[in-house]
């Protein structure tokens, strides 16, 4: 157990480390959450009040199509000198290296999501009524992402075709959540008279499902 | 006959020929001796009802059946492929979920072109049973192309299992979040339950759904020979490669 | 009849799209089984092919 949790933290440090030498997540994927944020205003015609109102549903549109980049991202860093086959032949086990890649993508989303949270609040003027719902919500919704996004991101790799098949399997899979993490959003910023905490509640629910299924699939992809 | 070999065999063409003719005398049921579904208000007396837009329900419904029957045999089959590691229950699992995938859309074109009558509307977003279809089909398209991706047969095999399986497990969590999301819901029961079911009406239903079966079953078979070839024509051309190369060292 | 050009259309496509599917397998099949030995395919039961 000790070594598991040891192993993980080395595959996390490992992504984390190399993020931050190559700048990838701040030169790049945080600017295009910026320019998300301010082309759906452009096209929603800026008009402030239904942009307050679409505001949850936006961030987590937002947040799944820099998952996107982050999960394609990760992956390539494990592409050349076929990286990943020396990880699985290093003896690091298997569910170690899964849960420290989505511990990884994790993190990153979670920054994101900070970015882009205080993104809607200044451009959408979102006001935040439940803080510790938006918290919560955000970061088990980043986990859930991040796991199944791990996992298909290992299914795909070593596909030329990675980047235009990762959406089209990710996104309806992930359905749920950007239902439960939107509506959670509604009532933590107070745009619709609902139970938020219920919708956190799913949330929290689909994360464990989600991430023990991930761990599931990645148990059947290394097992030879 | 030709001797050439095909994907046809004796049990297909018998059964290719019992789904022509079962659905031919579905046409007829279903067009010419069901009635429509005329009902009268209780108070005024008014009509009212699906009239004859309810014979699109006798393809709908039936599509709906095996649908979700080829999804269940493309889950099971890639189960059995990643206990049993072989090519037979891939090629179950990949003809099971094209063929599924084509009724599914069918069921959505059907669905559709039968809503627009009944419900005033091409595409319903508040119903639970709608959404969730076409969730599943996008998940369906997405294993497809995953497939598709992989130029060897053997190597898509395991990634295909663990994405159905993956997608099969999630329609449970589609339904009841898309259910929760609507709690806007117009059709919350069964449009079925509505209608007077009598034994004609029953009949004709049940007869759809045979004829379904029928025609899906012949499908897989034939989409299932057709990955075997494909399989043995992908394995011929490796060893024609060996042995070229083979007579290459050789000479040399 | 009411609602015909709704019968039409959703009997029609689907019967049509069902057959389009049909036909292409059926010419997939014979186009690859002009390609690979009779052996492969186990469903041919007539001896005389089976001898082949």
């Amino acid at each position: 157990m000790k070594r598991l949790f040891a192993d993980i933290r080395l595959i996390t440090s490992k992504d984390l480390k190399i993020e931050l030498r190559s700048r990838v997540l701040i030169n790049q994927v945080a600017p295009f959450a910026l320019i998300i944020l301010v082309l759906f205003g452009i096209a929603l015609d800026a008009d402030q009040k239904s942009l307050r109102n679409f505001a949850s549903g936006l961030f987590w549109i937002s947040v799944l199509l820099c998952a996107l980049m982050a999960i394609s991202r990760s992956m390539t860093i494990e592409r050349d000198d076929e990286a990943l086959v020396g990880l699985n032949l290093s003896g690091v086990d298997p569910l170690a290296i899964f849960l420290g890649k989505t511990c990884a993508i994790a993190i990153q989303l979670l920054i994101l999501e900070i970015f882009l949270g205080v993104g809607i609040i200044l451009l959408y003027r979102s006001e935040v009524e439940d803080f510790w719902l938006l918290v919560s919500t955000g970061l088990f919704a980043c986990i859930a992402v991040s796991a199944l996004g791990t996992i298909f991101g290992f299914l795909a790799s070593g596909l030329g075709v990675r980047e235009t098949l990762l959406p089209i399997l990710l996104l309806p899979l992930l359905l749920p959540v950007l239902i439960g993490a939107t509506r959670a959003f509604d009532d933590a910023l107070g745009v619709a008279a609902i139970n938020g905490w219920n919708w956190f509640a799913f949330v929290a629910g689909l994360t464990v499902i989600l991430t023990t299924v991930g761990a599931g699939a990645n148990y059947l992809l290394a097992d030879n | 006959m030709t001797s050439s070999i095909t994907t046809a065999s004796k049990g297909s063409k018998i059964l290719g020929l019992t789904s022509l003719v079962g659905f031919v005398v579905l046409v007829l049921l279903a067009f010419f001796v069901t009635d429509p579904d005329i009902r009268f208000h209780p108070e005024t007396g008014e009509e009212f009802g699906q009239f004859d837009a309810v014979r699109l329900l006798y393809l709908h419904v039936p599509l709906i059946a095996v649908t979700y029957l080829a999804f269940v045999v493309c889950a099971i089959a890639s189960a059995g492929y990643l206990v049993k590691r072989t090519f037979w229950w891939d090629s179950m699992a990949h003809a099971a979920g094209e063929v599924g995938t084509l009724t599914c859309a069918l069921v959505l074109i059907t669905g559709s072109i039968w809503g627009r009558p009944v419900w005033n509307t091409w595409w319903e977003w508040g119903d639970v049973r709608v959404m969730s279809t076409l969730i599943l089909f996008l998940l369906f398209l997405g294993y497809l192309a995953l497939r598709g991706a992989f130029v060897s047969p053997q190597r898509a095999a395991r990634p295909a299992a663990i994405v159905a399986l993956i997608a099969v497990l999630d329609i449970p969590l589609i339904n009841r979040s898309v259910e929760w999301w609507e709690n806007r819901t117009l059709h919350q029961k069964s449009t079925l339950s509505e209608l007077k079911i009598e034994d004609l009406t029953l009949f004709t239903l049940m007869l759809g759904i045979l004829v379904a079966l029928l025609v899906m079953s012949w499908l897989i078979l034939h989409r299932f020979r057709v990955a075997w070839l494909e399989h043995a024509e992908f394995e011929q051309g490796i060893k024609t490669a060996i042995e070229e190369r083979r007579q290459i060292d050789n000479e040399d | 009849m009411t609602h015909l050009g709704y019968l039409l259309a959703g009997w029609g496509l689907s019967s049509f799209i069902v057959l389009l599917y049909a036909f292409r397998l059926i010419k997939r099949g014979a186009q690859l089984s002009k390609r690979v030995p009779s052996e492969h395919a186990r469903w041919i039961s007539s001896p005389k092919q089976n001898s082949g």
